[in-house]
């Protein structure tokens, strides 16, 4: 008796949450992440980090600091150290220019960095678009601060590049900015220079603000990444958000940053200052030590992912199911509708008969059904044993 | 030596056993190329074997390992070599280095057992004309080899399923 009360005054609860938060549907990820969790003996290519342990070097930095007791509070906007190195890096690498002291945040992983630009940037009602299918967290933000999150859909025909076609026809009065996540987590999409001219004159006549998550900028494999923000004129009305949780494997350390106008990281540094205070300190000691000493282990893992890219979209096709070829991140996303079955039916058996645990291409918005999206982010013997049981999967609901 | 061949024995220092045509998959090249290439390193003896590490702590056997400094005259001539064969091609010689700094060859012996390896040494290596001294010095646990962490601690921490 006392536990209906007890159940129903918990249920009652609801009345107090904010209706953005509320109506903020449950996360696919994590309905799958539950059923994943009971099941034994799987292979896992659902994982979204890399399977490397961060470099040795840049853990024994962190662990040499915090014997001399760097644990105090940094500058709001971080180390100005580690903002000099993430712009040297940037320059060096992506021909992009940021002014440290006042173009550079350094945040609590890249997600922070997308909250603060949504947060501040957006008035309700404002549009901002999103490239499809896409990583999960762009239009649940957007939602919070009282904005729209307009998918815009990309195709395996187009290798998941968006194109101006596509854009052009979900621009209305109210968009606001421009969200462009390439390489692209689920679809190992990327975007060249050529790409992106046709979006940037669009994105000029227009007036549209960018918001591009480049984290896995350093994960391409025979082109180099092209930032948004190196085209002519996009600069100014762009935020680059990055930081170094794949190319360096930090995931847990949280540390991200962003880059962008004066005026934008200054309002970006007000949420932040008052929400984060500053990144964590030992987190970004690490960052420090990773882009001055660790960029040769990150050409390693590179390689390495690049090899095992090789492997499992071959074994795809191999298999006798659509892959396109991914070109950068660590994920391929091969088309399963071949089989005729929905991404969570196939994603499910797959799970339960197959024991190989991948993540249903629909999570990830418009244009992901009749996908799985599959990380290459694990051991080469993993991967071979893996495409042995989707092999036999695939076979065995063939035949019925 | 071409970069195929580098990428080919690199990925053969992690696992021996992979097929060319894995090995071919993984580097994006022909089979036939990476078959060809294998062929060519094993003929001039830069693939020497296809060997396996191994842990032998957690074998029951009794085994010693132990490492010698030894320092030589070297021989007229012929240097530290003619020396450097009469020790390797003992069978419990594991291997041989010559070495820069305070003696010449390093040896590494295996033996049944702490008696054998110390017979060893006073009965067939100190006893070779060339031979000044000797140091030996037992290894008592091996923590990495060939780039092989023996017990592995950093196991894989990560939530099977995230976005």
């Amino acid at each position: 008796m006392i536990k209906q009360e007890q159940e129903q005054q918990t249920r009652s609860m609801e009345r107090y949450l904010s209706p953005a938060v509320r109506n903020i549907p449950p996360s696919g990820i994590r309905k799958f992440f539950d059923l994943v969790s009971g099941s034994k003996d799987i292979i896992s290519l659902g994982v979204g980090e890399p399977d490397f342990v961060t470099p040795w070097l840049v853990r024994e930095a962190c662990v040499y600091s915090l014997e001399q007791g760097r644990t105090s509070y940094t500058h709001n906007a971080g180390l100005p150290e580690l903002r000099e190195e993430i712009a040297n890096y940037l320059h060096k690498r992506f021909n992009l220019t940021y002014e440290p002291s006042r173009q550079i945040i350094v945040t609590v992983g890249g997600s922070e960095a997308i909250d603060l630009a949504l947060r501040a940037i957006l008035v309700p009602g404002d549009e901002i678009i999103v490239p499809e299918p896409t990583y999960v967290s762009y239009s649940p933000i957007t939602a919070l601060c009282g904005g729209v999150a307009v998918p815009v859909q990309t195709y395996a025909r187009d290798n998941f590049k968006l194109t101006a076609e596509a854009l052009k026809q979900k621009l209305t009065p109210k968009t606001k900015a421009l969200i462009l996540s390439y390489p692209s987590n689920p679809t190992g999409g990327i975007m060249g220079y050529e790409d992106y001219l046709p979006i940037a004159k669009l994105v000029e006549e227009h007036d549209l603000l960018v918001i591009t998550d480049e984290i896995y900028a350093e994960l391409t494999y025979g082109a180099n990444h092209v930032s948004f923000a190196s085209l002519p004129g996009m600069k100014d009305r762009t935020i680059v958000i990055s930081g170094f949780s794949k190319a360096f494997a930090m995931t847990g350390w949280r540390i991200g940053y962003a880059c962008g106008h004066p005026d934008l990281v200054a309002a970006m540094l007000k949420i932040h200052q008052y929400t984060i205070m500053c990144a964590p300190v030992m987190a970004q000691v690490a960052a420090i030590e990773s882009l001055r000493n660790g960029l040769e282990e990150k050409d390693r893992m590179v390689e390495a992912y690049n090899q095992r890219r090789r492997l499992v979209v071959k074994g795809f096709r191999d298999i006798g199911l659509d892959c396109h070829e991914p070109q950068g991140a660590f994920y391929a996303f091969p088309s399963i509708q071949s089989t005729g079955l929905t991404s969570q039916e196939f994603a499910e058996r797959l799970l339960l008969e197959g024991k190989v645990a991948a993540v249903p291409g629909d999570v990830f918005g418009l244009g992901g059904e009749g996908y799985i999206r599959c990380s290459y982010a694990t051991s080469v013997n993993n991967l071979l044993e893996a495409l042995e049981r989707i092999h036999k999967f695939v076979q065995k609901i063939r035949m019925f | 030596m071409s970069d195929l061949k580098v990428s080919i024995l690199e990925l053969l220092k992690e696992d021996s056993r992979r097929s060319p045509e894995l090995i071919a998959t993984m580097l994006g090249e022909d089979v036939d190329a990476v078959r060809q290439a294998i062929e060519e390193m094993e003929r001039d003896k830069i693939i020497v074997k296809y060997a396996t590490v191994i842990n032998w702590n957690k074998m029951d056997d009794e085994k010693e390992t132990a490492l010698i400094e030894v320092q030589i005259t070297p021989e007229r001539g012929r240097g530290f070599d003619a020396i450097a064969e009469r020790i390797y091609l003992f069978p419990q010689v594991k291997s041989v280095y010559l070495m820069s700094g305070s003696y010449d060859l390093l040896v590494e012996i295996d033996g049944k057992n702490l008696k054998e390896v110390a017979s060893f040494v006073s009965n067939k290596l100190s006893t070779l004309d060339s031979v000044l001294s000797t140091k030996t010095h037992f290894i008592l646990k091996k923590y990495k080899q060939d780039g092989v962490i023996f017990e592995d601690h950093e196991g894989d921490h990560r939530m099977v399923i995230s976005p």
